[in-house]
């Protein structure tokens, strides 16, 4: 299958902070790829590189069949790039910021209008189309980015932590929208620190944490990745919940709610024994539940138990 | 990239910034208030008091051109520091832009919005008495200069966001702007000042350009230098500004492109 982006190698510092570490990422055309890390993990500085904005330090990428060192303007043509912060005008009028954009694609002013028209239509702003995009809540300013990305169907979109800071509702829309892109033919790479937006809409996972990817596969394949089953122990005082921690490799503890989180492979056999060997422990477990691994189990087993805040979300 | 593409691309900017200065209403009426506040500050609260040998009015109005160029430097700087900070630039330099035309835009509708001031002060103060002796040549002339020397400056301003990265430091820039014209021939002649700031004020560049619109209009300068001598100077000030923001633009954007 082609790739879209196939990515060697990828390193960049800023100063002495190494941002990215050698990084390979390949993207099928047609696939949702999401690059899933915490805060400064270099997500964003990947999508700047692969996006032209950021020269590599090293490494070599092809981006939409063009060389990316060798041909930034031919990578331009093929990509659309949406920041963490919607990347629109807010002094500007919904109409205003898609002809413009449109304008600077080179459609003649005629097209750019009509093709502005039919966007905001399709995206739900054409009540909105005379406001200045400042006054737009947080999912319609997503909308319209989203809009200015389909001006003209690229290759590649690049969605950097598309949700963050929208309410239940218009991520739910920002997500369908991603979806008909998908649909559409478009590969997508989109950054999260949401799980569950990865687990939602990406064909392909890659885990980066400070700058290496740790982690890569689809949604499947990393959570049976630290088993199929993680079985959730808590423990009715401080005494048995340390002395559990001693004798077992969780996934996850929470000291506050006692709580340890053990992988296995689901067999009654496998949790019969591991119960009798915290009983033998001293560290008998007040209550047992099974479940699937979470995205969010990988993400804390492979970068550590101190999960970012935004996960609790 | 073709040029055609290239000067399309900075008409579309052009019109953004434009729309943009349009719809900030508080810094566009302060631009716009204070020519008209700072004429007449100068030529009745202090023009009594200032004895510059002429009729102040008549030896105010470039001093106030150029400070409220500065004053219009600073809006600019702050203008494209805001919209530096903005994911917009980052979406419009990752497309098949001439990434030229941003700065094209900004440095466009400074040089509007600053002329726009210009034709304020000049309205003004004829209406408070000003009376220039300039032949239509000279007018010219001046007109010319006054456009230089906003392109100049708003250049530089615009180029400031590379080296502030946020809207309050480039907001320093206007402070310098607003007083570095003090220690010039704008307000009062040089030989009035003591010593040390008598030789700032001969040698700084706001000192030549202001002197040339001074030579134009009203037939001499305050120098007592020819105007053409003022003009050569001031040409080669504007030409040296130009450079600076130029190079020091690119030097600083291969520099810091990390952000």
């Amino acid at each position: 299958m082609p790739y879209t982006v196939n990515a060697s190698g990828i390193s960049k510092s800023f100063g002495s902070h190494l941002a990215l570490d050698h990084v390979d990422l390949a993207i099928d055309a047609g696939s949702v790829f999401a690059l899933l890390g915490p805060n400064g993990a270099g997500k964003t500085t990947m999508v700047r590189i692969l996006a032209t904005l950021v020269r590599p330090d090293r490494g070599t990428a092809v981006v939409a069949g063009h060389d990316l060192l060798a041909d930034p303007v031919g990578v331009r043509r093929s990509i659309s790039l949406t920041g963490q912060y919607a990347a629109i005008d807010d002094k500007l009028t919904g109409r205003e910021n898609l002809e413009m954009m449109a304008r600077l694609l080179h459609l003649p002013r005629r097209a750019a209008a009509a093709r502005a028209a039919e966007l905001l239509a399709a995206f739900d702003l054409a009540d909105a189309r005379d406001r200045r995009a400042g006054t737009y809540s947080g999912g319609m300013k997503r909308r319209l980015d989203l809009a200015i990305t389909m001006i003209e169907r690229p290759a590649l979109v690049f969605l950097d932590e598309p949700t963050t800071g929208l309410d239940p509702r218009s991520r739910e829309q920002v997500w369908g929208t991603v979806r008909d892109l998908a649909d559409d033919g478009v590969t997508i790479l989109l950054t999260t620190q949401y799980l569950d937006e990865a687990d939602q809409l990406a064909d392909a996972i890659a885990l980066l944490d400070h700058g290496q990817v740790v982690a890569r596969g689809t949604a499947d394949e990393l959570k049976s990745s630290i088993g199929t089953e993680v079985v959730r122990l808590q423990f009715g005082d401080a005494d048995s919940y340390a002395r559990a921690l001693r004798c077992c490799e969780p996934v996850r503890a929470d000291r506050r709610l006692r709580i340890l989180e053990v992988a296995s492979n689901g067999s009654a056999a496998q949790v019969r024994e591991m119960l009798g060997h915290l009983e033998a422990a001293g560290a008998p477990a007040l209550k047992v539940s099974t479940h699937r691994p979470s995205l969010d189990d990988v993400f804390l087993s492979l970068t550590g138990d101190t999960a970012p805040k935004e996960l609790a979300r | 990239m073709s040029l055609a593409y290239a000067v399309s691309d900075a008409q579309v900017m052009v019109t953004r910034c434009t729309r943009r200065s349009l719809r900030d209403p508080e810094a566009f009426f302060t631009a716009l208030m204070l020519p008209i506040v700072l004429m007449l500050l100068f030529v009745y609260v202090f023009g009594g008091a200032l004895h510059t040998g002429v009729k102040y009015v008549d030896y105010v109005v470039p001093g106030l051109i150029v400070l409220c160029a500065g004053f219009g430097a600073g809006t600019t700087a702050v203008a494209v520091a805001t919209d530096m900070s903005n994911g917009i630039v980052d979406r419009f330099r990752s497309m098949p832009i001439a990434s030229s035309s941003i700065l094209v835009g900004h440095i466009f509708a400074s040089l509007a919005r600053n002329l726009i001031a210009t034709a304020l002060v000049i309205g003004v103060g004829l209406g408070i008495g000003w009376r220039p002796v300039a032949s239509p040549a000279a007018w010219l002339a001046a007109a010319g200069m006054i456009v230089l020397f906003i392109l100049a400056l708003s250049w530089l301003a615009a180029r400031m966001n590379m080296l502030a990265r946020s809207a309050e430091a480039a907001n320093a820039f206007t402070f310098v702007l607003m007083f570095i014209p003090y220690v010039s021939t704008a307000f009062v002649p040089a030989a009035t000042l003591p010593g040390p700031l008598r030789w700032v004020a001969e040698h700084q560049p706001f000192t030549p350009i202001i002197e040339t619109m001074r030579g134009l209009w009203m037939g001499h300068t305050s120098t007592g230098a020819p105007t053409g001598h003022e003009a050569w100077i001031a040409v080669a000030c504007c030409g040296v500004i130009l450079a600076i923001a130029a190079a020091g633009g690119s030097w600083l954007f291969r520099h810091r492109t990390a952000a």
